[in-house]
């Protein structure tokens, strides 16, 4: 196992895949010649050649359109929006078409796409650089919505994403991509995440905090912060936003009995909301305080300046003040 | 302080009781242990006494309610004492499927929390609610730690701990996550939503003059058992007849012994004999089970007694083989005297593995008995009648009896059923 970068383990799988199954190719703004905004594509253009890794126009309309058609047809895209903020372009293919395929066609034809997109805030991206979506698409059936925290997350995840036979929307924590580095086996080119189940990261007894992506990584910081104070924390990483384990939600509720939702989308209507009402519905008997949600304040988009941003940002202090005032209720 | 009357637990398996009379009125005065209530279960009639003396100051539950077990009947105390909650009906839930009181830390049965803001405690939050309710804690007792003084649920957990120094180790909740409802499929906790409505035979009854005979425990339990017995085995009756010549004669001998200690009747004798054929034929004496026939080590043997104010009840007798027939005579007196007197106690009726049923009092030559049920069989036995019998080629008078053995046509089949009829019948008729 090596240590690598977030980025490093998203381009991994990609090179992987495309090496492993020649019916896969990637599609987005600049993921050829350059290799990607973020390098994500780094070096698998001179590697596969401009036919599987294709620069598309400035349309992510027609990058998702052309990959619906691709799948259809029996090739396996990964289509990269270059910044989620830009997805919306693209929103009514993906609902309107990509989720509903294999339903309306009684499963005659699916769609075997990945849509990769980079979220979130915290890197002086302002408006429309900033965005965190996934709350738009986890009320679709028919997508699957992952968001990975770490690189061996990322990397297993991502293969299970291009294998999986319907659109998965794969939503990469931008901040991380050179922040996060953890191990990741080097020569097992066949490891995989599967899709769906959640994990518990960190074992405790007094709550529970459920969050996914780069504010699971501020929660397991946070943990580690109060656990000096004495607050034992479990911590879930979510992973696979939809379809949601519930299971293990409950299970960690039955246990610590309280639930602390973080992300970092607006609070309201956001994901936290679906995982609160599980936990209402179905954890209510175990319940011993609250389910709190620390999310993103209700304003319309991630500030620009340097000190609004912090205010908007969710950050590992903010976490631990949160856990220690649902601690001592 | 006034005290309580709470609807007593009349049985192991008993979960409510219906107030059928009350000997005293409200401003009455009473004596502790004088009889107070009656209350029927669903077995037996029971005469509740008072748990203190005083003054009758409140009744409660009015004669036909039926309540759970804990329920608080009435209160007793000094004329003119305050009553606590004197309009409110404090109920102490049993569910059914719990093993009562063996994980309770406090004896007496205390009224539960509900959760949400409590005036004394302050906050009852769910978890705290059901471990409480669960565990029977009266959280007056707790100390609370959490926010203004907030009852947690750690505290509970302490609290538990304190007081479970001994024995066995708690399972923490989270150690059976997949106990209880949180991960059945909705279908089976809410129920089928499109339930087959019954066909309504209703208005045809209503149309036809006449009066309806409310229904009483009782009467509802021997109509559920009745018809879930005809829909679970499948019923067989076969009949044999026994020349009763020689427990007759026996019989009168041994009742000029033994004297008035006791009265030997004709029932002794046949259940005498039911057991030889229990130990000639196991299988008779046996239940069904998906799993398998299981066949009983004892033999514990019911007979029928038909109660003065209509109805039945079936005590039984543990153990049977293991008492002579003077023994046998002796209980089924006892038995049958203090059901007929309502004075049967819940668990005297449980745990039979083979009936009989005296069907000849009345006239009755045979009959085809419904199996009690999770038996295996029923013995009917019907009037012994002096018949005209040929023995030897020659017409002889005889005192004769109808044997009416109904089986569980899952566990025996005619072979094996009239081996065990054959049995009775032999063991009767050469009686020594």
């Amino acid at each position: 196992m090596t240590e690598i970068t977030l980025i490093e383990a998203i381009r991994q799988a990609m090179d992987e895949e495309l090496a492993r199954d020649d019916r896969v190719f990637i599609i987005g703004e600049d993921v050829g010649v350059r290799g990607g905004v973020f390098r994500a594509t780094q070096g698998l253009f001179e590697k596969y050649g401009e036919e599987r890794v294709i620069d598309s126009p400035l349309a992510e309309l027609s990058i998702v359109g052309v990959g619906i058609g691709a799948a259809v047809y029996g090739k396996r895209p990964i289509c990269e929006i270059q910044f989620a903020d830009f997805i919306y372009p693209a929103f009514n293919q993906i609902i309107s078409e990509a989720a509903k395929m294999y339903y309306r066609s009684n499963g005659q034809w699916s769609v075997p796409m990945v849509i990769r997109a980079p979220y979130g805030g915290g890197i002086g991206g302002g408006l429309y650089h900033s965005q965190s979506v996934e709350a738009f698409f986890t009320h679709v059936p028919g997508l699957k919505v992952v968001i990975p925290s770490n690189p061996y997350d990322a990397k297993g995840l991502l293969k299970s994403a291009v294998r999986d036979p319907n659109p998965v929307l794969f939503f990469e924590p931008k901040k991380g991509y050179r922040l996060i580095k953890g191990p990741v086996p080097e020569n097992d080119k066949e490891y995989t995440v599967p899709i769906g189940p959640a994990k518990v990261t960190r074992e405790g007894q007094d709550l529970s905090v459920f969050a996914y992506g780069m504010m699971h990584h501020y929660a397991l910081q946070a943990a580690a912060t109060v656990a000096k104070e004495g607050i034992d924390v479990e911590v879930v990483d979510l992973r696979t936003l939809y379809p949601v384990d519930r299971e293990t939600i409950l299970t960690s509720i039955q246990k610590t009995s309280k639930a602390l939702i973080v992300h970092e989308d607006n609070l309201t209507g956001g994901y936290g909301a679906e995982i609160a009402a599980t936990i209402a519905e179905w954890g209510f008997m175990y319940l011993d305080a609250p389910v709190r949600r620390l999310a993103g304040p209700d304003v319309p988009a991630v500030p620009f300046s340097h000190p609004m941003q912090e205010w908007f940002m969710i950050n590992p202090e903010k976490i631990a003040e949160a856990i220690r005032d649902l601690a001592a209720f | 302080m006034p005290e309580k009357v709470v609807m007593p637990q009349l049985g192991e398996s008993i979960v409510e009781g219906t107030v059928t009379g009350w000997h005293k009125q409200e401003g009455d005065e009473i004596e502790e242990f004088d009889a107070l209530l009656d209350v029927e279960t669903d077995k037996v009639t029971s005469e509740i006494p008072s748990p203190a003396s005083g003054t009758l100051l409140k009744i409660l539950v009015p004669v036909g309610e039926t309540v759970p077990v804990g329920t608080v009947l009435a209160w007793i105390g000094k004329p003119g004492e305050e009553i606590i909650d004197a309009d409110k009906k404090i109920t102490h839930h049993h569910e059914p499927h719990e093993t009562p009181d063996s994980e309770s830390i406090i004896d007496e049965p205390i009224m539960q929390h509900p959760a949400g803001r409590n005036e004394e405690l302050g906050y009852i939050s769910p978890v705290v609610a059901r471990l409480a309710r669960e565990k029977n804690i009266d959280l007056s007792k707790v100390k609370g730690t959490g926010m203004d003084g907030r009852i947690t649920k750690k505290d509970v957990q302490n609290y538990i701990k304190q007081y479970k120094s001994v024995e066995e180790a708690e399972v923490p909740i989270w150690e059976t996550p997949a106990d209880g409802d949180l991960f059945r499929p909705t279908e089976l906790i809410f129920g089928k939503k499109m339930e087959e409505p019954a066909p309504d035979h209703q208005q045809e009854v209503d149309a036809t003059p006449g009066e309806t005979i409310a229904l009483t425990p009782m009467r509802k339990r021997i109509a559920e058992h009745m018809v879930q017995s005809m829909h679970t085995a499948p019923h067989v009756t076969t009949v044999m007849e026994a020349d009763m010549s020689q427990v007759a004669r026996h019989r009168t001998i041994a009742n000029q012994e033994v004297g008035s200690e006791v009265h030997l009747t004709f029932t002794a004798y046949i259940l005498s004999a039911i057991i030889s054929g229990l130990k000639a034929v196991p299988l008779a004496n046996s239940t069904w089970t998906d799993a398998g026939i299981r066949i009983h080590k004892q033999i514990n043997l019911g007979m029928a007694v038909a109660l003065p104010d209509g109805g039945l009840i079936v005590p039984v007798i543990k153990n049977a083989d293991e008492l002579s027939l003077i023994g046998l005579a002796k209980k089924i007196d006892d038995l049958a005297n203090r059901a007929r007197a309502g004075r049967l106690k819940p668990d005297e009726v449980k745990n039979g593995t083979f009936s009989l049923t005296n069907h000849g009092t009345k006239g009755s030559l045979f009959a085809t008995p419904i199996i009690n049920q999770p038996q295996s069989g029923i013995l009917g036995a019907g009037l012994i009648q002096k018949r005209a019998v040929v023995i030897n080629d020659a017409i002889a008078i005889r005192p004769m009896v109808y044997l009416s053995y109904s089986f569980d046509h899952r566990i025996l089949d005619g072979a094996s059923a009239d081996t065990f009829l054959a049995q009775v019948v032999d063991t009767l008729e050469n009686w020594q």
